[in-house]
């Protein structure tokens, strides 16, 4: 509590209104990003409008196994990432750092099991182009979306580990007070992902896997 | 400890979900299933953005930012739709 | 309050500490966190591409005095064309108010020390000048041939050049719009002054508030399908291919999605750089402050409406036609709003001609023109006339270069005292302003008419036919480059010979009216305590528009 008259950075001058400043400010971050992102389902429900019956022959050649396990962990993560942001600001220096460490190896569980996902898709032959296994060939645009959805999603993913890392980093060598409005900002971008997700996962997933 | 125990009812709430899109998704309902799908994933959204995220605390300007974004997508949807189910 | 006006003293600072004087090194440029500077600094780069955005386009213009070609291949037109659109869109005309007049201003007249995140607005300059530099490199090593509207297939298939590097330079651009915005937005929520309520803000920060909100929610979608192009063209990954079931107007819908409402970030802050400026010089509040603020809202909503009417021949149903014209000339009204209530504004006002208020009649008269024109191509049947025409492209130019950069120049020669501490001789700059106006419609009104007529865009080898009017634009093209080069002239001139400026040449209200010019560097020596509406010029005792 007394680390936070450190804290305030100019123009600031109340510490209380700056943290409120820097959420608001993010939440903003957060809403171009639910556009970048949106712009993405766009097409994808535009062309899944186009060719229902190839998306779903698509979606049937993903691996349900590796999405739920996935899914799952990004859930657990964003689970440990909000007693962070909760613990944080109350002092609870050790909850911090260990929701810190759990959420970045679940973040990290979840690249591996995709890396895992995608060596499997590509033994299958699963990357558009000549040899593509499906017919019709609309599903190779399934495969398309799928392959631009999942590695901008897994760029994301691997942004927030890296940003996870570097506060725990800090924190530990206690160059960060647990108050800083840092922590919680990571925080609504660690649940930002786990929500973009949540969409990926039913329409890469389970949209009319079984008829 | 008080920080752990509100997340965690959300989080076995979220897992719960998960079971059950995967079982509605296996039920063969056709567009029901879809339906359930797309509802279950809105469910899990506003839980992580509104407990996880803490909207449900947070001051109207954060609640409206949240929401510009989400409304501002109705835009691109809605008005391209129009185009694509009338041609 | 009584200015003492100090008459030509050649070497005299300025003012002993400013801004401008807190540290003297590169590094304490580069590194700068101050939002006067930061507008500097930009200000320096879009001038840069300006000049060489400037530049290509002069060539075209020779190039097109003769029907055949004279000295460039067709390739090469299509690089040079394609250069001046990228980078006056992306690297002048986005950026060009918000970026330098905002970031100087905004905390100015909030009443502010600074921007609510410093650190991320020198990034913001860093990621645009990153950007300026990769796109720069791609245009001219190589070069891109598809026009800066990058439609596919050209774009993904077909296009022999550097689209992906010059689609990852504006993807790149993107990040300084969005984080401006977020900047631009919390400061104008979170660090307002005490008593400056919403309704006593300059209508200059309404309209830069209004252009973030559209910078934040249109750049993504923009950013997302320069994605989609670069994963097709680069990775294969089939998107908006037919053979493989893709639409290519699936690319359009998004594209236009965010340059639509991209045309409303150039001008929106226009519309607020005119409102300063006719209040002060005809000494008049602005008429109808409320309903300005409401015409820029809704601009700024509806222009995410409208982006349809580029596509009216490229396929959309006739349906969606209808409604995306219907709503292109809702969006008409509000600006025509405006332009009411500035004529009303100078009504029964105190006028004074000087040059901010010159270059403000030219913005007013060619952005009424300009948008009078938008109204004939919102109109389905005359836009399969006019569509891919010279009359489009006048018709954006008078908005965008009648209207923007008409602004930006009235911005330039209302602020530069309290930017530099210096005036500029208003004579030269009324010739400027003068000449500017004259060039431009030399330039751009033969435009309309060889487009009526059938004469395509983008074409380099065209019908004899309209070679006369292709002399005449480019003659004009000559005086406007003229016109755009002498305030170099006489504005670099006033730095070092200028008169001393004074806190308030101009008797404007304002806060950055206020402080000294040039400001010091943390603003206000007090924060200021507002008690007045915005334009308080009625008032008894405020002072005549000296100088």
């Amino acid at each position: 509590m007394t680390d936070a008259s450190a804290l305030i950075r100019e123009p600031w001058e109340d510490f209380a209104r700056q943290k409120e400043g820097v959420s608001f400010g993010f939440w903003i971050f957060i809403a171009s990003e639910v556009m970048f992102f949106g712009g993405l389902f766009f097409a994808f429900a535009v062309d899944r409008y186009l060719h229902t019956q190839a998306f779903r022959i698509g979606l049937q050649h993903t691996d349900l196994t590796y999405g739920t396990i996935n899914t799952a962990l990004l859930m657990s993560s964003s689970f440990f990432m909000t007693a962070v942001v909760r613990g944080a600001p109350a002092g609870l220096r050790r909850t911090t750092v260990f929701g810190l460490a759990v959420c970045a190896a679940l973040g990290v569980g979840f690249l591996i099991t995709k890396g895992i996902e995608y060596h499997d898709d590509i033994s299958k032959g699963l990357i558009p182009g000549a040899g593509f296994p499906l017919r019709p060939d609309a599903t190779q645009l399934f495969f398309g979306f799928y392959w631009i959805m999942t590695g901008v999603h897994a760029i994301h993913l691997f942004v927030g580990i890296c940003l996870v890392l570097l506060i725990e980093t800090l924190i530990v060598l206690r160059r960060l007070p647990l108050q800083s409005p840092t922590i919680e900002i990571i925080g609504l971008y660690w649940h930002f992902v786990d929500i973009i997700w949540m969409i990926l996962f039913p329409i890469l997933y389970l949209l009319g896997r079984w008829p | 400890m008080h920080v752990w125990i509100k997340p965690a009812g959300v989080w076995i709430a979220l897992l719960a979900l998960l079971a059950a899109t995967i079982g509605a998704a296996h039920a063969e309902l056709g567009a029901l299933s879809i339906a359930l799908n797309l509802l279950i994933a809105g469910i899990c959204i506003g839980l992580i953005g509104i407990l996880f995220m803490n909207l449900a605390r947070s001051s109207v300007l954060i609640r409206l930012a949240a929401a510009s974004g989400l409304f501002w997508l109705l835009f691109l949807f809605v008005m391209t739709a129009g185009d694509y189910l009338s041609r | 309050m009584t200015d003492i006006t100090l008459d030509r003293l050649p070497h005299v600072e300025a003012a002993s500490l400013s801004y401008l004087t807190e540290g003297h090194t590169l590094g304490s440029w580069l590194l700068t966190t101050d939002h006067k500077r930061i507008g500097v600094l930009y200000a320096l780069t879009i001038t840069f591409f300006f000049f060489i955005a400037g530049a290509a386009i002069s060539v075209v213009r020779l190039e097109l005095v003769h029907p055949h070609g004279l000295f460039i291949t067709d390739e090469e037109y299509n690089r040079l064309f394609t250069l001046h659109g990228v980078i006056m869109v992306w690297f002048f005309l986005v950026p060009s108010i918000p970026t330098t007049f905002g970031n100087f201003l905004l905390p100015l007249m909030i009443g502010a020390k600074d921007v609510a995140f410093p650190r991320l607005n020198l990034m913001s300059w860093y990621i645009f000048v990153a950007a300026g530099l990769v796109t720069l490199y791609a245009l001219i090593a190589g070069g891109v041939d598809t026009g800066w509207t990058f439609y596919t297939p050209l774009s993904t298939f077909y296009a022999n050049g550097n689209v992906i590097a010059a689609a990852a330079g504006v993807f790149i651009a993107g990040f300084s719009s969005i984080a401006t915005g977020i900047n631009f937005i919390a400061t104008t929520h979170m660090l307002r002054a005490p008593g400056m309520t919403w309704t006593r803000l300059p209508l200059f920060v309404w309209a830069i508030y209004a252009t973030s909100v559209v910078m934040v929610l249109a750049t993504p979608v923009l950013a997302m399908s320069l994605l989609l192009i670069v994963a097709e063209r680069w990775l294969g990954m089939p998107i908006f291919d037919p053979a493989n079931g893709g639409d290519p107007l699936l690319f359009q819908h998004m594209f236009w999605f965010y340059s639509h409402p991209a045309v409303y970030i150039m001008i929106l802050p226009a519309m607020g750089v005119a409102s300063e400026v006719l209040a002060c010089f005809a000494r008049r509040r602005v008429f109808g402050y409320v309903a300005m603020i409401i015409s820029l809202m809704t601009i700024a909503v509806i222009g995410f409406m409208v982006w349809g009417h580029h596509m009216f021949v490229a396929g959309q149903s006739p349906y969606a036609n209808l409604i995306f014209s219907f709503l292109s000339f809702i969006v008409a009204v509000p600006s025509a709003i405006k332009v009411f209530n500035w004529t009303a504004t100078l009504y029964k006002g105190s006028i004074t001609l000087k040059a901010p208020l010159l270059y403000v009649m030219s913005f007013i008269g060619l952005f009424t023109i300009g948008g009078l024109t938008g109204l004939f191509l919102a109109s389905v049947p005359l836009d399969i006339h006019l569509h891919a025409t010279y009359f489009v492209v006048a018709h954006f130019h008078f908005i965008m270069v009648g209207g923007t950069v008409s602004a930006f120049f009235a911005a330039l020669h209302f602020w530069w005292p309290k930017i530099t501490g210096r005036m500029y001789p208003d004579a030269w700059a009324r010739i400027g302003a003068m000449t500017t106006f004259l060039g431009f419609m030399v330039t751009f009104l033969p435009q309309f008419v060889m487009g009526y007529d059938g004469m395509p865009r983008r074409y380099h080898v065209y019908p004899e036919q309209f070679q006369p009017y292709h002399v005449i634009s480019t003659i004009g093209a000559v005086i406007l480059a003229v016109a755009y080069t002498l305030p170099l002239f006489y504005l670099t001139w006033s730095l070092r010979y200028g008169k001393i400026a004074g806190d308030n040449p101009w008797h404007a209200t304002g806060l950055e009216w206020k402080t000294s010019s040039p400001p010091p560097k943390e603003n206000f020596e007090h924060t200021p305590v507002v008690t007045e509406e915005a334009y308080f010029y009625e008032l008894e005792g405020v002072e005549d528009n000296g100088s």
